[in-house]
């Protein structure tokens, strides 16, 4: 894609700008997405619970290992616990968890969206007097912003604890040294942090997901085009926000 | 009254519409004929504000859509109905929930909501499929339940969009008889469709759109007593003047 074509005022900028302040308007029209938000709650977060759970226990064990492969006769074992507890807490459970999201969830709802978009369901549905940003793009954005947290909470507890029951059994590490290098370094910050984030991530996710189905064309072909480009941007804005959020809060 | 004053209409550089005319009177049929790609869905669209015209205005019972906020359009669609070419049902919903759809958006009472998507279906036909998914249907039920989606709103107006294409004769002659009996009903409707047949027979005026304009319009007498060779051309199905074939090269064995 040329640089032309992501600013002109028909460009993918554009199109997110412009989504993205619809969508805000339209957050005043809460009869409409108030009674859909649960749906799309389950939906995009409880229903991702299994994916994310699967990478964080395989992160955690990684983890482990690693720090110990690292530290092994420079730095005291108890910091696996540290390393573990920072890395999962502030990084990659929050990363991880959003790039399977942005998979999973972004795929998702370019693919239905784009799929009423050229079948004119998207046209029905104004026809019948509902806005298109209320009732497809709001509860969509709300639910993923406020689950990818949630979701986020549960890898991180889980990276965490798949690192420690790696330690004890694998390494030649106690529970009482796990957890002291995992309190040693702890701050409140790191949750939050981290938990933030991934807020931001599920907010970008749905929105570029809702963007690219929602500018679908061209029968079966272009609904596929666009859930891959919804997914390539999900990831993208993740990492974008990634940075931002280190250089803004670190 | 529905009236289109000069709507133009480009897409990629390419002009659909180049000042559309017309005038759709209220409790008649009013059927935009033309070719393939001439503008007749583009127009339709315009009418309820689902495209916006490069220039021109609709009128609405005397209200111009361009100029309406998003109140004001959503209480104009309340009013205007739209009948798509492929249904556009909801296929995640069932028949009956997306007739329930529009009339839970307008806030009436359950009793009331259950009553009109009864009544909707019956009219149409379609009694006892409210529990079915559009995937159980065949096209001409998903059309019959697109209309059922329509005129449970009660609209003024009722915009059909080639109702009768990929439709056997039969299914098709079924169509017809609903829009002539929602015209009866009192709703005004303006049908886009290149099936004569079906344009002969719901019509009560008739407007070819050719070249992005208006090329005539007039009474269903008038239109079938034409001499504009363009629109008698199109009624009388007759093809273009075409180069003639290149021998056929034979191959030997």
């Amino acid at each position: 894609m040329t640089a032309s074509r992501v600013h002109s005022p028909d460009g993918l900028v554009a199109k997110i700008g412009r989504r993205g302040i619809e969508t805000a308007t339209a957050l005043a029209d809460v009869g409409t997405w108030a009674p859909l938000l649960a749906v799309q709650m389950r939906r995009l977060g409880v229903d991702s619970l299994p994916i994310s759970i699967f990478i964080a226990v395989f992160t955690g064990i990684v983890l482990a290992l690693l720090s110990s492969y690292i530290f092994t006769g420079a730095v005291p074992l108890y910091f696996v616990g540290a390393l573990v507890g920072k890395t999962v807490m502030m990084e990659l459970g929050p990363v991880l968890t959003g790039m399977a999201l942005a998979g999973r969830v972004g795929a998702s709802i370019a693919a239905e969206l784009g799929t009423m978009k050229v079948t004119e369901q998207v046209d029905a549905l104004e026809t019948l007097a509902y806005d298109r940003n209320a009732y497809l793009v709001v509860p969509r954005v709300l639910a993923a912003t406020l689950m990818f947290p949630v979701v986020t909470a549960f890898a991180m507890a889980v990276g965490v604890g798949a690192g420690w029951i790696t330690s004890v059994n694998l390494l030649d590490l106690s529970t009482p040294e796990f957890l002291k290098g995992l309190k040693q370094f702890y701050h409140f910050k790191d949750i939050w942090f981290g938990l933030l984030k991934s807020a931001t991530f599920g907010a970008a996710v749905a929105l570029m997901g809702c963007v690219c189905g929602l500018d679908a064309r061209g029968g079966a072909e272009g609904v596929g085009r666009s859930t891959t480009r919804a997914v390539v941007l999900g990831c993208e804005a993740i990492l974008v926000l990634d940075a931002f959020w280190a250089l803004v809060l670190l | 009254m529905i009236v289109l004053d000069g709507l133009e209409k480009s897409f990629n550089g390419t002009k659909v519409l180049a000042g559309v005319h017309l005038e759709v009177p209220s409790g008649q049929n009013t059927v935009i004929i033309g070719r393939s790609g001439s503008g007749k869905s583009v127009t339709l669209k315009m009418v309820v504000a689902l495209l916006e015209p490069d220039a021109g205005t609709v009128q609405v019972d005397g209200e111009t859509v361009q100029e309406m906020d998003r109140e004001q359009l959503a209480e104009l669609r309340g009013r205007v109905g739209f009948v798509f070419q492929f249904a556009a049902l909801f296929d995640s919903m069932t028949v009956g929930e997306n007739i329930r759809l529009g009339l839970v958006k307008r806030g009436l009472p359950e009793d009331e909501i259950a009553m009109r998507v009864e009544e909707s279906l019956a009219v149409v036909g379609l009694d006892g499929t409210a529990n079915r998914y559009p995937a159980e249907l065949s096209g001409g039920m998903r059309k019959r339940a697109g209309i059922a989606r329509a005129i449970a709103l009660r609209p003024r107006y009722i915009l059909y969009d080639e109702p009768t294409t990929g439709l056997d004769p039969i299914t098709s002659a079924v169509m017809d008889q609903l829009m002539i009996r929602t015209r009866d009903l009192g709703v005004t409707g303006l049908v886009v469709t290149h099936d004569m047949r079906s344009a002969f027979t719901v019509g009560d005026r008739i407007a070819m759109l050719d070249e992005g304009v208006i090329r005539q319009a007039g009474t269903v007498a008038e239109i079938r007593a034409t001499t504009d060779p363009v629109v008698r051309q199109f009624i009388d199905g007759k093809p273009d003047e075409i180069a003639p074939a290149p021998p056929v090269r034979r191959f030997p064995g």
